[in-house]
């Protein structure tokens, strides 16, 4: 399950922000690695809470810098 | 005042992406309207427009011109505007790299209507949703001026950031106030022009609502569009954008620059009269047009071309008559045409892709026809140009435009001989 959390992630990061799947390394920054700015942070958060049906409160998303960030709270957040 | 000059053109239109493109099937006599297919029309009144061709002959690739990523952000108006953009300075070779080229090159880019589409998507999105779901780029994928915010940051361009909006006048409103930038010496080169989208589901039911769009022909699309019959029933929409890239007249000769014109006159003027309908003596579009003319320094018999604002509805022959007036005993030397009728009405657009119409009728000899004009509403000694072009001698156009709202523009084009 938790593999598969990570895969959809990937996938949406991927998507979003235009980059090479072999780029989007769990250590990847979104914004020094895979070249997202503030905007698309915001928009890459709605994209994981629409997918994992979770929210994730403003504060939460200003400390989900890379993607494993992303995946630690879609984990320990999901119902 | 300093001269300004054409010296690149790009187009996006429903004949094709290409201003050379479209211009050739203009010329060849051809329609781009068609049934609408892109959203359900059962229970809209009209059924027919002109859409951008994703395929066959001409066929728009939005990933030709804009990153995926950014494009997928915007709507379309904005790709439309980036890739005629994009063409007009390709054509124009002009690629500012130096920090002084860059300040001295700007843009100035409008839409009527800007992000419809995008506004009604997020309407409900909204509504069914909440607010949480409403995209960080709903705004920037909107906004009129970020079409050439776009361009703008894609091109480098740091001189005039700016955009127009007038309605219907809005292509012809940019192209003369652009040219009024380099003339003052704000810039030396302006990316001008207009862009729209507004072909879905809430611009034909607005348009068709205020009774603008034609009705009677949705089984026969490309005998709808037909300006001056006596069958009209009212425009068809078309998509897409014009820009060209203008350039004081020193500038341009010195690096050599191909000139497809020179714009010698910019005439504007408010009806003052009523939210849609031009007066019955067309006294806004006459005033506009005289404006145009004096500001070139000739008279209305020096004309050899106008491309008329004729959207296929009622306000044809006000137009014609303010045309008639304007031009007095000169008549029967002037021939007038209405490209609405092969590529419908593109709205913000319009006046742009007519202003290039007129560049590429001068540059070739050849006038692009009225199609449709079967039976003329009315009389007139002014050669419509009906079903065919035609050979002729162009060295002064005129291209007018109208917008709801009373108001008008006028631009005066000439050929450029020294």
């Amino acid at each position: 399950m938790s593999e598969d959390i990570a895969e959809r992630l990937k996938k949406i990061v991927v998507e979003h922000l235009g980059v090479d799947a072999d780029k989007v390394t769990e250590n990847a920054s979104f914004i020094d690695d895979l070249g997202a700015d503030s905007l698309d942070n915001v928009e890459l958060v709605m994209a994981f809470e629409e997918e994992f049906g979770v929210e994730i409160p403003d504060d939460a998303a200003e400390k989900i810098l890379t993607v494993k960030d992303a995946i630690e709270f879609v984990k320990s957040n999901q119902s | 005042m300093r001269r300004v000059v054409v010296t690149g053109v790009g187009m996006v239109s429903p004949l094709g992406c290409g201003a050379e493109t479209t211009w050739k099937r203009i010329l060849n006599g051809e329609s781009g309207a068609r049934k609408i297919e892109k959203f359900d029309v059962s229970d809209l009144p009209c059924k027919i427009a002109m859409p951008i061709p994703r395929e066959g002959e001409g066929a728009f690739n939005p990933d030709d011109w804009m990153d995926a990523k950014e494009a997928k952000r915007v709507d379309e108006f904005i790709v439309y505007a980036v890739s005629a953009a994009t063409q007009a300075l390709q054509d124009a070779d002009w690629k500012p790299t130096s920090e002084e080229d860059q300040c001295r090159t700007g843009t100035m880019i409008g839409s009527g209507i800007g992000g419809l589409e995008g506004i009604a998507d997020t309407a409900i999105t909204l509504k069914e949703k909440g607010p949480r779901r409403v995209s960080p780029f709903f705004i920037t994928g909107r906004l009129i001026n970020l079409a050439s915010g776009y361009v703008s940051i894609q091109h480098g361009l740091k001189g005039p950031n700016h955009a127009v909006v007038t309605a219907c006048s809005t292509g012809a409103h940019a192209i003369g106030d652009a040219a009024r930038l380099i003339a003052l010496d704000d810039a030396d080169v302006m990316v001008a022009g207009g862009a729209e989208s507004a072909i879905n589901r809430l611009g034909i039911a607005g348009f068709a609502a205020c009774r603008a769009l034609s009705t009677s022909f949705n089984d026969e699309p490309t005998k709808a569009s037909r300006p001056y019959d006596k069958d009209r029933d009212g425009f068809v929409m078309g998509e897409g954008a014009g820009v060209v890239v203008l350039e004081e007249y020193e500038h341009a000769k010195a690096r050599g620059a191909k000139i497809y014109g020179e714009v010698v006159g910019y005439g504007l003027s408010g009806d003052a009269y009523h939210i849609t309908a031009p007066p019955e003596d067309g006294n806004g579009g006459y005033r506009s047009m005289q404006a145009a003319l004096k500001r070139a320094g000739i008279s209305a018999s020096d004309l050899d071309y106008v491309n008329a604002h004729g959207t296929s509805t009622m306000a044809d022959t006000i137009e014609l008559g303010a045309v008639s007036r304007l031009l007095g005993n000169a008549v029967s030397k002037v021939s007038m045409s209405s490209t609405k009728s092969s590529i419908g009405h593109l709205l913000g657009a319009a006046g742009a892709v007519e202003a290039i119409f007129c560049l590429l009728a001068m540059r070739d000899s050849k006038l692009p026809p009225t199609l449709n004009l079967d039976n003329p509403a009315v009389e007139t000694e002014i050669d419509l140009v009906p079903n065919r072009a035609v050979d002729k001698e162009v060295n002064y156009a005129l291209s007018n435009s109208f917008g709801f709202g009373g108001t008008n523009a006028s631009l005066v084009m000439k050929k450029v001989t020294d």
